[in-house]
Formats: structure tokens, sequence, C-alpha cells
């Protein structure tokens, strides 16, 4: 048995079907970075921390001895809890198909926020350092005028050449500005969606977590996002009412070259 | 048969394990079935008791592709490897190594959960079309 403990819900084969399928669904159109990041792993539960291939100086308390101590990047685990009613899970045995996973699907939206925010903008309570606040270029300030965006991207991957920066790259957008992007058709009708991915030769992703956009370079190696456990539904509790339930990953992430991407601000 | 088809303890084993190897078992039981059928085929002269056997070794047929689809449908990795094998024209063997390569290789790339993970198996989405 893992710890997800799954075996101990008063859950059926076929209801934890349906509730792994609606999290996957849920879950995909919104984490953002594993579009645009690598991603290893899954390396298991048990994995603990990443290895920087760093050492620290340490102080030895014995007579001819010097000490150096690994530095590793401890892996977060990230858990969001949601419900689901035990009558709702009754009627998905009886084939229900408009079973209320409203719970769920917040939970899901959740963890995939939480992913892209650590990825682009860190969480520094657990030793993540996110992509824009890496970069050292100076970021451009996206604005609500879309027909900018074009000329903004432009002038940021120009600065990423510029920086030795080669290959295809990536959007990750905010969700206003992706819904600006969205609703706007240049002059002649061109839909600024595909204007835009014409200059990146790459993704534009929806990035919800995401404030303002961020350009990464797809050519790889530049920032390493380490799965522990990939996302998984684990069982908590239940009563006669409800089973409390969750969505947990563990995962690192760090940046290997910062000037690889580029900020582009609300 | 009853647990012997289970290589460790059946408690200890998902739910999805024991169904998985339940198929494998009744798989292995068609293959079987066919083989016997093409020897008793082999040997057999009566034209009555060909057109049964013959009858009976299309329901194998037919048993041994469902368990496969089955047992292919919950194994991403092994799908993929026989989609590289199955109804190819030319070396079999070739195209047996090759198929491994990508296919491995592909899965590891992806992030495919690891081997008895009950995890969503989301993985890497690089390439993926939202």
């Amino acid at each position: 048995m893992s710890h997800l403990l799954r075996e101990h819900a008063p859950i059926t084969e076929e209801s934890w079907g349906r509730i792994d399928e609606e999290a996957r669904e849920r879950l995909t159109p919104a984490l953002a970075a594993r579009r645009l990041v690598d991603f290893s792993g899954p390396l298991g539960w048990q994995h603990s921390a990443t290895n920087l291939g760093r050492v620290a100086t340490v102080k030895a308390p014995f007579t001819g001895i010097s000490a150096e101590q690994r530095r590793v990047l401890p892996l977060v685990e990230a858990r969001a809890s949601f419900a689901v009613t035990r009558a709702e899970l009754a009627d998905s045995d009886r084939g229900a198909e408009d079973i209320d996973f409203a719970d769920l699907d917040r939970a899901a939206h959740d963890l995939a926020v939480a992913e892209n925010a650590a990825v682009f903008h860190g969480w520094k309570a657990a030793g993540i350092v996110g992509i824009a606040e890496a970069a050292p270029h100076k970021p451009i300030a996206l604005g609500n005028d879309c027909e900018r965006y074009p000329r903004h991207v432009a002038m940021a991957i120009e600065q990423l050449l510029a920086a030795g920066i080669d290959g295809h790259y990536g959007l990750a957008l905010g969700p206003k500005a992706h819904e600006l992007v969205l609703e706007s058709s240049e002059h002649g009708g061109v839909l600024l969606l595909d204007h835009l991915r014409k200059i990146l030769a790459g993704p534009l992703v929806w990035a919800p977590g995401v404030e303002g956009a961020v350009v990464v370079s797809l050519r790889g190696g530049d920032f390493l996002f380490e799965s522990g456990e990939d996302i998984s539904v684990g069982y908590l509790a239940h009563d006669a009412d409800a089973v409390q339930l969750y969505l947990e990953e563990s995962f690192s992430f760090r940046v290997a070259t910062p000037e690889a991407a580029f900020a582009l601000t609300p | 048969m009853g647990a012997d088809q289970y290589h460790e303890p059946p408690d200890e084993l998902p739910a999805e394990t024991r169904t998985f190897a339940r198929l494998s078992a009744s798989l292995t039981e068609e293959a079987e079935a066919i083989g016997w059928y093409e020897q008793r085929l082999a040997v057999e002269s009566d034209r009555e008791a060909l057109a049964i056997m013959r009858d009976a070794q299309g329901e194998e047929f037919k048993h041994f592709c469902m368990d496969l689809e089955f047992l292919l449908r919950r194994t991403p990795l092994w799908r993929e490897i026989a989609r590289g094998i199955l109804f190819q024209e030319g070396d079999i063997v070739e195209h047996g190594e090759e198929a491994e390569e990508q296919g491995v290789e592909g899965a590891a790339a992806r992030g495919a959960p690891l081997s008895g993970s009950s995890s969503l198996g989301i993985g890497s989405l690089r390439g993926a079309v939202q």
C-alpha cells in the first residue's frame, strides 16, 4: 500500500477511475510550466532532494580534518485538499454522468496555479527561485494595449539573442493577457495569437498563476523541473457524508541559465 | 487456478494490478489453446471434427485479441512498442528493437509514471496541444 492510502477510502474502483480522470482533465490544460520547462522524473515519493553538484565548507571539530558538505535542493510537497460527497460517489457507481466534482476542480486549479507560480515567480520558503525573478534582463511592461504585444515579445527575443540564447521560444501568458490576446485581431484581421506564435517560433501558453508574461528559451537545459511523485490523488479521511481527498505532488525547480528568459510585467 | 496467477501476495497488490494479472493469465491460456487446436487440426482427418475445431480456434483468436487489447490499453508503453511491431511489413526483430528504443526513450522524456505508481501520469507536457 502506498502513502496515498487509496485502499482505505470508501470508493469503488469505478469511482476512483472517474476521480482520477476528472483530475487529469482539469490539471492538464492549466499546468503551463510543464509545456515550457524541462521535466525530469518522476523519481518516486522517497526522492527527497535535487543534487546541485555543489558543496559548502563546514567546520570539522577534528584534528587534521577539513570538510565540505553537499548542497541539495529539497523537494517541496504541495497538497490541495478537496472533498467528494458520498451521495455523489454512490450516484457515480449507479452510472450518473453529471457527478459534482466542483471541489476537485477547484483543488486542481489551485495546485496548477501553485506549480506555475513557483516555476515562474518562485517560492521563497521552499527555496525555489522563479524564472522571472532570476532573469537578469530589465523587464518590459506588457500593459493593456495588446496590439503592442508583438513588439514587446520581439524586443524580448532580441534581448535573448543578444545574450546568446538561440532557438525556439515559448511564451507563458497570465490569464488576463491571454484573454486580451484571444479576443484581438490586428489590422487586416490577422489573429494576434498567430502573429505571436510566428515571432516566437514556438507555443503560447495559458498560464494561470503567472503575472504578466514570460518569454523562455525552449532549447533545453535552462529550466529544470524535477518531479519526485507526480500529481496523485490520495485519501485523508471520511465520515458518513463525505470523503476527504487530496491532490499531491513533490517537486523541485531550479534555473540553470537565468539569461534564457525575459519577464514582461503586467 | 485461484490465486496461482499472482506472483506476489495478492493482499499487497492494488486492485488494478490484480485485474492486470487476471487478464495476463487469460491471454496465456488463450495462446495455449490456440497452439493446442493447431496441433489437433494438424492430425485430425474427420471433416466435421475439423470444422468444429476451426470454429473453436477462431473463438480463441478473438479472446486472445480482446485480452491483448485490454492489456495494451492499460499499459501505454506496451501499446506504443506494440504499435511499432504489429501489422508491419519487414524484419520483425528490427522493428522490435526500434520500437523498444523509441518507446522507452519517449516514455522517459514524457515523465511516464513509475511502475506500480498511482499517480495521474501527467508528466511533461512539452509539445502537447493546449
